[in-house]
């Protein structure tokens, strides 16, 4: 991956390191930072303040499925935060939050860039669009079944 | 100058350099642009939002010290819109800002406190109960107060490009940013305190100085720092005879704003419980306290005694005592004991170099020298540990000017991670090591070699050697340890015209041994050989502890005079504080002639600073300094190169103290003692903890 960037710009890698890393791993580990650090030729402390700035880097394990709510406003005005709501009481738990099983966490995320097909939901890497509380409820009754 | 524009600044026709910040060029025509996160010498930020300005026929405010100037500009820095947004700004810092002035050891030199005088808006719209975070302390001089944090990341940017350490970052992101140490909860880094220092609010304070006292309470002492030998200005600030605190914001001396963690706050072993406060004399094999006159009376008859029986003297002087002190003692050692056996711990080979360099113009250079230099050379020492603040000038040098840096030595170094080319060699493999660089070398226009005490004799001399057959002007630095080793040289404490040196003094069965300000017994065991030992010194050391006469000695922090710094800068002590019981070594010498008869105060003049320092300008080759420049405080080189040096009797080695030891100093010394734990030994790579 270094290699993809110019001569003495390693640095540049740490993020999209550190988002590769975090889906084989499951977070963002301390050891993971020091590795990173490591790599990429940078202080620990410089690849940790980065994990604390980019929301989509975890420092907790998430669940196998992270359901990411947008409630940012072309969502909000389309029933975005009903959505959330909805989502909270189907997996019963709370922002940042992770079922017994493992199996979902929920976050409230601010806009992913979906506003034309608000309300937008992204699980994983994977964009939903126009989702009402059904339809989220068969997503997740569909993931659940698939284990 | 290069191109320039022509702009409007409040209706003031201003001409620049095309290219300069706006900020700068206000400053530099008088008009101020307020700014908390603007720092000259450090990367912009434009994080504070304080510098907006009104430029015509832009829509919109621009910030004041991201803005180049150019031609034609229109520029409004008092504008009744620039003066609300201000309003604003401010009133937004002050949101969370805790009103705890007249507690905060800032109060009264903070910059949003003289920012909200100044541009505030006297009132807050704010009526939600402020955020309390509880201090953390990050390290036994760091302390952390989060919710005083204005987030100018002035701190952040000082540690990772000024120091190059990177102990302190900036953790998640919007309102709950706040500024983090390297290990969570503690930091572990120089210590140097330059995040504290350039802190503009309260946010980062100091272990050694937090709640002692009020700026204002404290007058303030422009001095030189007493540990290691680079001649750093600290100012330390004093109340009731008591030091409580060192910097320098003033930027006042060579150093600048420089200081390390020594230069901050090693100034405490002038109040430690076992500083010597009366001579002592040995009786029935204990030394006992006795009066000034009885130790005085009873060191000047010995003298006298051991001349008339014509006995063998040994004088061991100092490397933190005044150069007047220096010139004194030899002068005192030569003339009046009549002995060539002087010397004190020399830790460089000056003798060779100022030989091999002989009737040379400008070739040692000077720290301003050093900071100009477009390329660097260091050999066989860790400057960061060794000398920070010269490891603090090439780093400057390089990250503001581009300078090269080149490093040879036994083991990695902080300036390897910004070097050109490193050599690692082993003890005695420097000469190689510099050789393979030869190439790279050649193609400099310009060359500072920094060298430490593994460069001596032969290898001094091909150095040299090497360094002519470059092609290109070549200066060079040789390191000493501490604040006035090199002045102890200069002024003659060396065993020259065959004299003993320290080794051989140690060893022989001298009838007086006479110690000023040195601990040469603290490695070797049993009795002292000399039959009489006159000790002078701060503290019991090892050597005093053997003595037969003790007589406690005045610190650097208590005495006028002036010092030598690595480089063969000069410059001037200024007495801080007055301390019962000791006396200054100048003056104990002096009594001690007077002691002895009008003869040897004939012999040696008076024991004034200022009488000996004119002495010296007119006798020790290469210090007729201007004096208008050593008096105001000034640094005034020294070209000691004429005149060649025999070669000296004797070992010549560095103590190898680090950025945390300062020889006898540093272990009267809580505070370096207290943050000892942090980066230990010399050539460690540190930082890299995985």
């Amino acid at each position: 991956m270094l290699a993809a960037y110019p001569e003495g710009r390693k640095r540049s890698a740490v993020v999209p390191m550190l988002i590769y890393a975090q889906d084989e791993t499951g977070a963002v580990t301390p050891e993971l930072i020091a590795e990173v650090a490591k790599r990429c030729e940078v202080e620990p402390l410089q690849v940790d303040e980065v994990v604390g700035y980019y929301s989509m880097l975890h420092r907790k394990p998430l669940g196998k499925y992270h359901v990411q709510v947008c409630t940012n406003i072309s969502c909000l005005l389309v029933g975005g935060e009903e959505l959330y709501e909805h989502a909270k009481k189907k997996l019963g738990i709370g922002n940042k939050q992770v079922t017994a099983d493992g199996q979902f966490s929920l976050e409230e995320v601010e806009c992913m860039g979906a506003c034309s097909w608000a309300p937008a939901v992204e699980i994983n890497y994977d964009f939903h669009h126009y989702v009402t509380p059904e339809r989220l409820d068969q997503l997740i009754d569909a993931l659940r079944k698939a284990n | 100058m290069a191109e320039t524009v022509k702009l409007t600044i409040n209706g003031k026709q201003i001409e620049a350099e095309k290219g300069t910040l706006l900020i700068e060029v206000a400053r530099q025509n008088g008009i101020e642009i307020p700014a908390f996160c603007y720092y000259q010498n450090l990367s912009l930020q434009a994080a504070c939002r304080m510098c907006l300005v009104e430029v015509e026929k832009t829509p919109k405010l621009q910030v004041g010290c991201t803005l180049p100037v150019a031609e034609g500009m229109v520029v409004h820095t008092d504008s009744e819109v620039v003066r609300q947004s201000r309003k604003g700004m401010v009133e937004l810092l002050l949101t969370n800002h805790p009103l705890d002035c007249p507690v905060c050891d800032k109060g009264g030199e903070c910059e949003l406190q003289d920012m909200t005088f100044r541009y505030g808006l006297g009132e807050s719209r704010f009526v939600e109960r402020k955020q309390h975070v509880d201090e953390e302390q990050w390290s036994p001089v760091v302390y952390f107060d989060r919710p005083r944090c204005i987030m100018c990341y002035r701190c952040v940017r000082v540690c990772n490009e000024g120091l190059d350490v990177t102990a302190l970052g900036v953790g998640n992101r919007g309102v709950v940013s706040q500024i983090l140490p390297n290990f969570h909860d503690h930091l572990e880094c120089d210590e140097c305190g330059a995040c504290i220092d350039i802190c503009p609010v309260g946010a980062l304070t100091s272990g050694a100085y937090r709640y002692k006292t009020r700026p204002w309470e404290m007058h303030h002492v422009g001095t030189i720092c007493t540990h290691c030998a680079d001649g750093c200005r600290t100012t330390l600030g004093v109340r009731n005879e008591k030091i409580i605190r060192g910097n320098n914001r003033d930027s006042s001396g060579i150093n600048g704003e420089f200081l390390c963690v020594k230069g901050r706050y090693a100034f405490d072993f002038t109040e430690h419980p076992e500083r010597l406060q009366s001579p002592l004399m040995r009786a029935g094999g204990r030394l006992e306290p006795v009066s000034w006159s009885q130790a005085l009376e009873a060191v000047a008859k010995k003298f006298i005694e051991v001349k008339q029986g014509s006995g063998h003297f040994g004088v061991i002087g100092s490397c933190h005592t005044t150069n007047e002190e220096n010139f004194y003692l030899q002068k005192f050692a030569r003339q009046v004991l009549g002995t060539k056996n002087v010397d004190h711990h020399r830790s460089g080979d000056l003798a060779t170099l100022f030989d091999a360099l002989t009737d040379r113009g400008k070739v040692l250079a000077t720290v301003e020298d050093l900071a100009n230099a477009k390329a660097v050379l260091v050999v066989a020492s860790d400057l960061a540990q060794q000398h920070p603040m010269l490891a603090n000038q090439i780093r400057a040098s390089r990250r503001l000017r581009g300078a090269r840096v080149y490093t040879v030595t036994p083991g990695p170094v902080r300036e390897d991670k910004n070097a050109v080319a490193s050599v690692r060699v082993q003890k005695g493999g420097e000469l190689a090591g510099i050789e393979s660089l030869r190439d790279k070398l050649k193609a400099e226009s310009d060359l500072t070699i920094v060298f430490g005490d593994a460069i001596q004799g032969e290898s001094l001399r091909k150095l040299i050697a090497f360094g002519d057959s470059l092609g290109l002007a070549v200066k060079y630095i040789c390191l000493v340890d501490y604040s006035n080793s090199r002045g102890a040289f200069d002024m003659g404490l060396i065993p020259r015209d065959g004299g003993l040196s320290r080794e051989q003094m140690l060893a022989r069965d001298l009838d007086v041994l006479w110690v000023v300000g040195a601990n040469p017994l603290k490695e070797v065991r049993g009795e002292s050989k000399a039959g009489f030992l006159v000790v002078q010194d701060l503290f019991l050391t090892e050597t005093a502890q053997r003595a037969d006469i003790v007589l406690p000695a005045a610190s650097a922090y208590e005495k006028t005079g002036t010092v030598t710094n690595v480089c063969g800068e000069v410059q001037k002590l200024k007495a801080a504080i007055n301390v019962m019981g000791p006396k200054a070594d100048l003056e104990i010498m002096g009594l001690i002639a007077r002691e002895m008869g009008p003869a040897a105060v004939r012999t040696l003049g008076m024991w004034l600073p200022d009488k000996v320092f004119e002495e010296i300008r007119k006798t020790v080759h290469g210090y007729d300094v201007p004096m208008p420049v050593v008096a105001t405080g000034g640094a005034a080189p020294t070209m000691p190169l004429n005149g060649r040096v025999a070669a000296l009797p004797g070992s010549i080695s560095s103590a190898g103290d680090t950025l945390f030891t300062s020889g006898t100093l540093g272990r009267y010394s809580k505070v370096l003692n207290s943050v000892m734990e942090s980066p230990g030994a010399l050539y460690e790579e540190k930082g890299r903890h995985s």
